[in-house]
């Protein structure tokens, strides 16, 4: 990997669409891979189109290293077709009239190469994608994870300087996305751009991405690295895509007691850095997240009586779900919490859709961070 | 389903199939006000064509059509045919493209005023091209000062009248395959650095291939049984310009077995181009 902070991609700006608004300030180093994340409608698509030049950004800038690719204000806009970029489509969009050779030889060929040039430049990336055996087939004649992978052959034949990729998995079968996902891993890690990956599983993000930018309404409401989203989300939309409760309350600094907006009481930890813990401008509450992870929760059928310090509180069970490995329960509560227990456990507890239980979490497993104020919407 | 109170009287595939033959007789009855008037219809468009091959005189047939007049008139609208799909194809690709893909107010007019020659009479065709570019016309004076060349009652007349009532057949096939294309193949190429006549030459252009080809298959027809826009504008002269209906027309009059003959040249060609077109334009209805 050469880091070449020269090549940083940076956008600062906004791009209107309709009555849709997407605002997003974002920096992408060499080297790294930047996961998008967000639900649908959230703008991620909207983004990509930006930076590739397929449409042009309503206010702002966005640069390439000192090569400017779209500044409104000096009316500079690099068409699509002119940007060092190299884009791979939610769909592919491999041409369906050209074998895999002619889509690969596509990019080499527009720009300026001769017939027989393009098609050793395409061997070339075929034979590093290990894609040589299909260079004859038609895209129609290749499995999605093929195409997925000739798709970014495609792109990379382009030399492009910066690349982008969306949801480069979602058209792919779970067992499929396994494989592709490791081979895409490696390849990202051998190009030496800035890379962007837009995706809605949070899964995918955390593996792919070195840090994670989330977008939700137009906005991003949230940045680093996977592990500080999984553990921190600031918004329900990512809680409940990395598998956290989340609340919202005030924090009663001095007793570590936080007032959930949605009803009850916790004591928590505090994370060690957490400014909210020292109340800088000596207020006494302040607006805190609070996570708890399906797992840490208990469910009993009577009120627990033993030991540590534990929130306790009581709530009907109104669903259950199998997961792969567990059962994941639905408590509405005053907070209402999703827990998640063994089958064996469902069993035992005859739990079913009615059945009035208490939940505890201790509070050691209770943590509580500073809320951003995302989640509100604007 | 009352099958399983009954007692098991025949064995139980064959009763299932005789039970599916049944639903599916009901199911593909047909209504008598709606069968009754279908007949009707198919029989209507149906039995001239019998007609025709039983008045044909088979026997003459090879002496007829190798009359020279014949000949020419068949060579002639072959010839002119061609000529306008391909007239049609240099510039009403590019104008089914505009039309598709320029989003400015007022496009929906200019589509609608293109596309008026499928709807207007031919021969009402003819008189505006005659006021066009006739001797005395807007444009036919300008061309007949600068260059001497005059298109009314000349072969080249024949094409213009047919290029004229053909080239929106191609037009609405082939703007609507533009329309209906996926833009995103369009959007991939641009990303990996092609111009846009690039994209339209290697991208566009082969997405729609095949209304490409129902488009200029249509419009070849079209030109072939043209009559009254090319009589109006370019007369009828045996050789020059009198093209097969034209002939057919002239030939009902003093050679009506020949007429005949013609006729089922042509229709001959019709069937061929619906074979050709079956697919595209014939199990849809739309120029997809």
């Amino acid at each position: 990997m050469t880091v070449n902070a020269g090549e940083a991609l940076v956008m600062s700006g906004t791009v209107e669409r309709g009555s849709f608004r997407l605002e997003a300030d974002l920096r992408a180093i060499p080297g790294e891979v930047l996961g998008v994340l967000g639900p649908n409608g959230a703008g991620k698509t909207t983004l990509l189109r930006a930076l590739s030049g397929l449409d042009a950004l309503t206010s702002g800038t966005i640069r390439l290293g000192d090569l400017t690719l779209d500044d409104v204000a000096t009316d500079t806009f690099v068409p699509a077709q002119r940007r060092p970029v190299g884009m791979v489509f939610q769909n592919y969009r491999l041409f369906p009239h050209m074998d895999v050779r002619d889509n690969v030889a596509y990019a080499p060929r527009v720009q300026g190469a001769g017939r027989r040039q393009a098609r050793a430049a395409a061997d070339t990336w075929l034979e590093r994608l290990d894609l040589t055996a299909l260079a004859t087939r038609r895209p129609h004649q290749i499995s999605g994870g093929q195409a997925q992978q000739v798709a970014l052959a495609r792109a990379l034949a382009a030399n492009p300087r910066f690349l982008l990729l969306d949801e480069p998995l979602s058209a792919l079968d779970a067992k499929t996305r396994l494989d592709v996902r490791a081979h895409l891993h490696s390849h990202l890690d051998q190009f030496t751009g800035p890379v962007l990956i837009i995706t809605h599983d949070p899964l995918e993000a955390m593996i792919m991405a070195d840090r994670l930018l989330v977008i939700e309404n137009g906005r991003v409401v949230q940045e680093g690295s996977p592990a500080q989203v999984a553990s921190q989300p600031a918004t329900q939309y990512v809680a409940r895509l990395v598998g956290l409760n989340l609340y919202t309350g005030t924090l009663e600094v001095a007793t570590r007691r936080v007032f959930l907006d949605a009803g009850g009481t916790f004591t928590v930890t505090l994370s060690e850095d957490d400014p909210t813990a020292a109340a800088p401008d000596g207020q006494s509450t302040r607006p805190v997240l609070v996570g708890l992870r399906p797992s840490a929760i208990t469910i009993h059928t009577a009120l627990p009586t033993h030991g540590s310090p534990r929130n306790v509180w009581k709530g009907t069970v109104t669903g259950l779900e199998q997961l792969t490995d567990r059962v994941r329960v639905q408590v509405d509560a005053a907070p209402p919490a999703l827990v998640d227990i063994s089958a064996a456990a469902v069993d035992d507890l005859s739990l079913r859709p009615g059945t009035a239980v208490w939940l505890s979490a201790k509070a050691t497993e209770t943590e509580a961070y500073p809320d951003p104020g995302n989640h509100r919407k604007p | 389903m009352t099958s399983q109170d009954r007692p098991p009287a025949e064995s139980e595939p064959a009763q299932r199939s005789r039970h599916a033959a049944r639903a599916a007789q009901s199911r593909g009855a047909i209504p008598w006000p709606l069968g009754i008037p279908a007949l009707l219809a198919a029989l209507f468009l149906l039995a001239p064509l019998a007609g025709l091959l039983v008045r044909a005189p088979w026997l003459g047939l090879p002496r007829i059509l190798a009359d020279s007049q014949v000949l020419d008139a068949l060579r002639l609208s072959l010839l002119c045919a061609s000529a306008a799909t391909a007239l049609s194809l240099v510039f009403g690709v590019p104008l089914a493209w505009v039309l598709a893909r320029w989003q400015v107010r007022g496009i929906s007019v200019l589509r609608a005023l293109v596309t008026l020659p499928l709807v207007l009479p031919p021969v009402v065709g003819g008189v505006v091209l005659l006021l066009a570019f006739g001797r005395q016309g807007i444009l036919g004076r300008l061309l007949d000062e600068w260059t001497g060349i005059t298109l009314p009652f000349t072969t080249a007349g024949v094409v213009i009248a047919e290029t004229f009532i053909a080239m929106p057949f191609l037009i609405i096939t082939v703007e609507g395959a533009f329309r209906a294309a996926d833009r995103g193949f369009e959007e991939a190429a641009a990303t990996l650095g092609a111009s846009r006549l690039t994209v339209f030459r290697t991208v566009t252009l082969p997405l729609v291939g095949p209304s490409l080809l129902a488009g200029a298959v249509l419009s070849w027809a079209r030109a072939l049984g043209e009559f009254g826009a090319t009589i109006t504008f370019a007369g009828n002269f045996p050789g020059r310009t009198q093209t097969m209906p034209l002939a057919v027309y002239v030939a009902l009059e003093n050679d009506p077995e020949a007429a005949v003959a013609l006729s089922l040249v042509l229709l001959v060609v019709s069937i061929a181009v619906l074979a050709s077109l079956r697919d595209r334009w014939l199990t849809t209805g739309t120029a997809g």
